[in-house]
């Protein structure tokens, strides 16, 4: 596994959301082409620059987990169409629109398993589900996570990616920030870990709920993290921008998280957090893996 | 016209607060029919006035005409208010003479004492709070706060709260915890501020941390929606064990013009996402999201500010006397349960909740 003493953070010229196809990749840093075979297998990061190209929640939980560990659950719950909503299409023909593109059922897997021999449960979203919205459903997979990391006394891992709540929802979907927050209430009294991972992009309704609760808040280098839109935030205030606005970078600068975490580091990180907050003892010397 | 029985002035402290007999004299004298679908009616009550002036000016009995016109101007009025589109909702909410929080705390609370700042970093003018007394009870309230002309619009930054707004909001709820005092919420806001400073000041970390903690405070909560319910900048004070919401106030995931320009690439089609979005006071009661409608005198709040005010302080007593009878333990449980089942979604193929 590659080591990072000193990540270095490229600067972002483009927030791509789309995963990689096709034989070649441009890196987004350098603009050369890469073989997209050599980002797969680097957790989807481009290998000289460190850029971070979005991974689907399977391969992110494939990654994290220790092997055969991650039993996935609540696999069943789904949107329904609460409103009848229709724009130019029906909410139900987007999702299953969604389902066939992206291979899943919903924007968020949920499971138990564990990372270095830690339990914990896990709840990890994938943008390509309708933008990673935070709908019913999603609510419900997050809040039974919660749930279940309370009754069986581990942590939570939480890795956000999503625009905020889902408008095909209306209210519904706003009132699952309150559900998602108040049972990290709960989470909290029972003095269990909440660790908030944030990736790109995490905005919008996802940002003012669970994703900035975290006991400990991480972030994928480079990620776009905030509450309002850029377009929404100069078409108000009239003000420019300034660079590295609402990327993992500026929200450290400004204390807002803890870390910036490189993917290829991410288990590693976990684990020595947990070992802190929850297991209550350091790693053993010798025989388990350096970081 | 208005009632001081509803309660007295606040005292006289430094508060910036809108004396009750304001509303009054400007607001129900002349209805004003400001808002676009009100036209036909502004049109009949010009033709009116026209109608007064000329029996005035020429001596000339006018009375029948005058009276057909009037009863035409009633049918009209009512054809319209009876069948308020969701747009037309918003629009009223929006009423730039709509009653605002401090109208509501002073006719009907007594003894207001405005307690300012977050302690971390600022003042924020567009939601503030307060101890206050509702029919002799100690109360705490946070509110938001609209502005009325351009430059209490300016001071109150038209609604729209910052991170330090949400941060005293947190402050006085957890004094209101501390002293056992039911909190009571004033919703009015098209939506937090966007803007740099709001964003590097982590907003939406002071709206989530509120979503928890209000979840968790060991006091009776009341939020009610007095006109914008504008998506997570209402949340962050509407956490609550129960929700109110007034006729035509709206509350919603998202404004309609922001739904309408990323789904249907145009602001114009608002009234569309309106209807779409399902973000009238009747429907949020059926969706569970709401647990009283107030009713409002026809046309909206504004036409009749006192009634309306009686209508809120009414509903208030009625919830804070169910509230005072629960434990703690029955109050936390029952509003982590409240939020707990709101959603639908579908699972093992039954639609579930």
């Amino acid at each position: 596994m590659t080591h990072f003493d000193k990540p270095t953070y490229a600067v972002r010229k483009t927030r791509k959301k789309e995963i990689p196809q096709g034989v070649y990749t441009k890196d987004p840093v350098s603009g050369e082409p890469i073989f997209t075979r050599e980002i797969e297998d680097n957790q989807m990061v481009v290998p000289k620059s460190g850029y971070h190209f979005p991974i689907g929640a399977r391969e992110r939980i494939a990654h994290l987990t220790d092997p055969g560990t991650f039993v996935e659950t609540d696999a069943g719950v789904r949107s329904g169409d609460p409103l009848g909503f229709v724009d130019s299409a029906s909410y139900p023909s987007r999702l299953a629109k969604y389902e066939k593109q992206s291979g899943l059922s919903e924007a968020v897997i949920t499971g138990t398993g564990a990372i270095h021999g830690i339990a914990v449960s896990l709840a990890v979203m994938d943008f390509r589900f309708c933008g990673g919205t935070l709908g019913s459903a999603v609510g419900e997979k997050i809040t039974r996570a919660i749930e279940r990391a309370i009754e069986q006394k581990t942590p939570c891992i939480i890795f956000s990616t999503g625009g905020g709540a889902r408008m095909q929802e209306g209210i519904l979907s706003l009132m699952q920030m309150a559900k998602t927050s108040a049972a990290l209430g709960r989470l909290a009294q029972a003095r269990l870990p909440f660790i908030s991972v944030l990736t790109n992009p995490t905005t919008g309704g996802i940002s003012a709920s669970y994703a900035t609760l975290g006991d400990v808040i991480l972030a994928e280098p480079g990620a776009l993290i905030g509450f309002a839109g850029a377009r929404v935030i100069k078409d108000t205030t009239k003000q420019t921008l300034p660079p590295g606005f609402q990327t993992s970078e500026f929200l450290l600068k400004h204390g807002l998280i803890d870390q910036i975490v490189t993917r290829l580091e991410m288990r590693d990180r976990l684990r020595d957090i947990l070992l802190a907050l929850h297991v209550r003892k350091p790693a053993a010397p010798s025989g388990a893996a350096k970081s | 016209m208005f009632p001081q029985s509803l309660g007295s002035k606040p005292a006289a402290s430094p508060v910036d607060s809108v004396a009750p007999g304001y509303i009054a004299c400007s607001l129900m004298l002349k209805p004003a029919y400001a808002l676009e679908f009100e036209k036909p009616l502004r049109e009949l009550t010009r033709q009116l006035e026209l109608l007064h002036q000329k029996a005035l000016e020429q001596n000339l009995d006018l009375r029948r005409v005058i009276a057909e016109l009037e009863t035409q101007l009633a049918e009209t009025r009512q054809k319209i208010y009876a069948n308020l589109t969701p747009w037309q909702r918003v629009q009223i909410a929006r009423h730039p003479k709509r009653p605002y929080a401090l109208d509501y705390i002073g006719a009907m609370c007594e003894g207001f004492q405005e307690l300012h700042g977050d302690r971390q970093f600022n003042d924020d003018r567009a939601l503030i709070g307060g101890t206050a007394f509702l029919n002799g009870e100690a109360v705490m309230i946070v509110a938001q706060q609209k502005g009325r002309d351009t430059k209490e619009n300016i001071l109150r930054n038209f609604g729209m709260p910052q991170p330090e707004g949400y941060r005293k909001a947190l402050r006085l709820m957890r004094l209101a915890e501390k002293f056992r005092l039911p909190v009571i919420t004033f919703i009015d806001t098209p939506g937090a501020y966007p803007g740099i400073e709001s964003e590097a000041r982590h907003v939406s970390e002071a709206i989530a941390v509120n979503l928890r903690e209000m979840a968790m405070l060991r006091v009776p909560s009341i939020a009610v929606v007095v006109g914008e319910g504008g998506s997570g900048g209402a949340l962050g004070i509407g956490v609550t064990d129960r929700v109110l919401i007034f006729e035509n106030s709206y509350y919603s995931v998202i404004s309609p013009e922001g739904c309408a320009a990323i789904l249907w690439k145009d602001r114009a089609s608002a009234p569309i996402a309106a209807e779409a979005l399902k973000l009238s006071a009747a429907t949020l009661e059926k969706l569970g999201v709401v647990d009283e409608v107030i009713p409002e005198p026809m046309g909206g709040a504004h036409n009749d500010p006192a009634q309306t005010i009686a209508a809120l302080k009414y509903a208030l007593a009625k919830h804070l006397n169910d509230l005072r009878g629960l434990d703690t333990e029955t109050l936390l449980n029952t509003r982590y349960e409240r939020y707990r089942h709101l959603g639908v979604y579908e699972e093992a193929g039954a639609l579930r909740s």
